[in-house]
């Protein structure tokens, strides 16, 4: 067994220890400091799209802000999570965020908690934060890769190629993962529907109970990637397990 | 784009993925615009997913998804431009050509765009044709210089 390596540092005065190569977001939030952010989530890889998680960190003298959620945690370093420069960045961007989408719930509620209510900002009306949640899970997670972002500027959005999901199994990881909550999944008879990305897929019915339980192009494909028997997926998991 | 050409592209970089803004470079060079069926052939020859070539090429602005004329037509509507008239020209051009902003003319000979300053104001209003700037433009002016009838003297840039 291979030693972890620790290193040990200071959140707002408090000294704290994590693994190295940890980023400093997740740590903090474990020792229950409160950031806030809306692009990270510990299955995928830190993106540093919102910038809400913004810190302070002193490292030799030297203060910077930056995102805590791709920043490596180091030895000696002080952090902090609460000062006049970090509530007026953080506000800064909750405003345009409440421009971007003002109708999602979890924006309203963190930009709130900031005491944001009002933006000077051009409304745009779109749920959509740009958060990048999606396409990481979807590539790094289900390994399907059938979106990402696409454009750039005010152009910029999450789709798939050629807006045609033909590489989209509908497992719903997306749907999960998406903060705001602005990709759909619909259930109707035999067919799912990830309404977002415009994909509709045939789900498999279960041999045994007769359920519709996943659709079956998701089915063959992880049979494929993980050279299962052809009828691994005959019956659902709720009927393979009571056997 | 024949496979045969694609395959070619290819060989020059050793099938190699890190080469793929080079190979999406020379796909734009040949074609003028990157077809959505040579990106697929693409994808499935250098085994990468198609959203990974779709991002990039929609993110440079060198490439573009849709074909593109023989000859590019930028319209400055950046802030200079836009007080001294840009407006005019590109609604003139946008009539003439019967096409609008990012839209290729039916024949394939002209490619409609707009851009923002190109930090050339003194020129403004500025069009320009095929990477050739021409200031102080007029819609008239315009015109005549997509029908290669005027030599305009402000030119060079
Ligand atoms: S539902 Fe489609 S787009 Fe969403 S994670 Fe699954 S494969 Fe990717
Ligand atoms: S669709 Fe949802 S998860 Fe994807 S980028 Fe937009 S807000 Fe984030
Ligand atoms: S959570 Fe760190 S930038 Fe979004
Ligand atoms: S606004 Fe056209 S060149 Fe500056």
């Amino acid at each position: 067994m291979s030693e972890k390596e620790l290193v040990r540092f200071k959140i707002d005065g408090l000294e704290v220890e994590a693994e190295r190569g940890s980023m400093l977001l997740p740590v903090a939030l474990d020792y229950g400091f409160e950031i806030p952010h809306l692009c990270h989530h510990e299955a995928v890889s830190p993106y540093g799209a919102c910038r809400l998680c913004l810190v302070e960190v002193t490292k030799n003298g030297r203060t910077r802000m930056t995102t805590s959620c791709t920043y490596p945690v180091e030895d000696v370093i002080e952090v902090s999570t609460d000062t006049d420069q970090i509530r007026r960045a953080r506000r800064l961007l909750l405003e345009l965020l409440l421009a971007r989408s003002s109708r999602a719930e979890l924006i309203q509620r963190v930009a709130k908690e900031a005491g944001v209510t009002e933006t000077r900002f051009k409304a745009v009306d779109d749920d959509c934060i740009l958060c990048g949640l999606c396409e990481r899970v979807c590539r790094e997670v289900v390994e399907a890769n059938a979106i990402s972002f696409v454009n750039r500027g005010d152009r910029k959005e999450v789709a798939p190629p050629f807006w045609d999901p033909m590489a989209c199994i509908a497992c719903g990881a997306c749907v999960y993962i998406c903060p705001t909550d602005c990709i759909k999944m619909e259930e109707k008879g035999d067919e799912r529907t990830i309404v977002r990305w415009k994909r509709t897929l045939k789900m498999q019915k279960c041999k045994s109970c007769g359920k519709p339980f996943a659709p079956l192009f998701q089915l063959n494909w992880i049979i494929d990637k993980a050279s299962l028997p052809k009828d691994f997926y005959d019956v659902c998991p709720v009927c393979k397990q009571m056997g | 784009m024949e496979n045969t050409q694609l395959e070619k592209i290819l060989k020059n970089y050793q099938y190699q993925d890190f080469n793929l803004l080079a190979i999406l470079q020379d796909i734009q060079a040949i074609e003028n615009y990157l077809p959505r069926g040579t990106l697929e052939e693409l994808a499935k020859r250098l085994d990468l997913p198609l959203a990974r070539i779709y991002k990039l090429a929609t993110f440079y602005r060198a490439f573009s998804l849709t074909p593109r004329g023989r000859h590019l037509v930028t319209v400055c509507t950046g802030t200079a431009c836009h007080v001294r008239g840009a407006a005019l020209i590109l609604d003139t051009l946008e009539r003439e050509l019967e096409i609008k902003p990012g839209e290729t003319t039916p024949d394939r000979e002209y490619t409609l765009e707009t851009v923002n300053c190109l930090g050339s104001c003194a020129l403004a209003p500025l069009l320009i044709i095929d990477s050739k700037y021409h200031g102080k433009m007029l819609g008239t002016k315009a015109l005549s210089l997509l029908k290669g009838e005027e030599k305009d003297v402000s030119e060079g840039s």
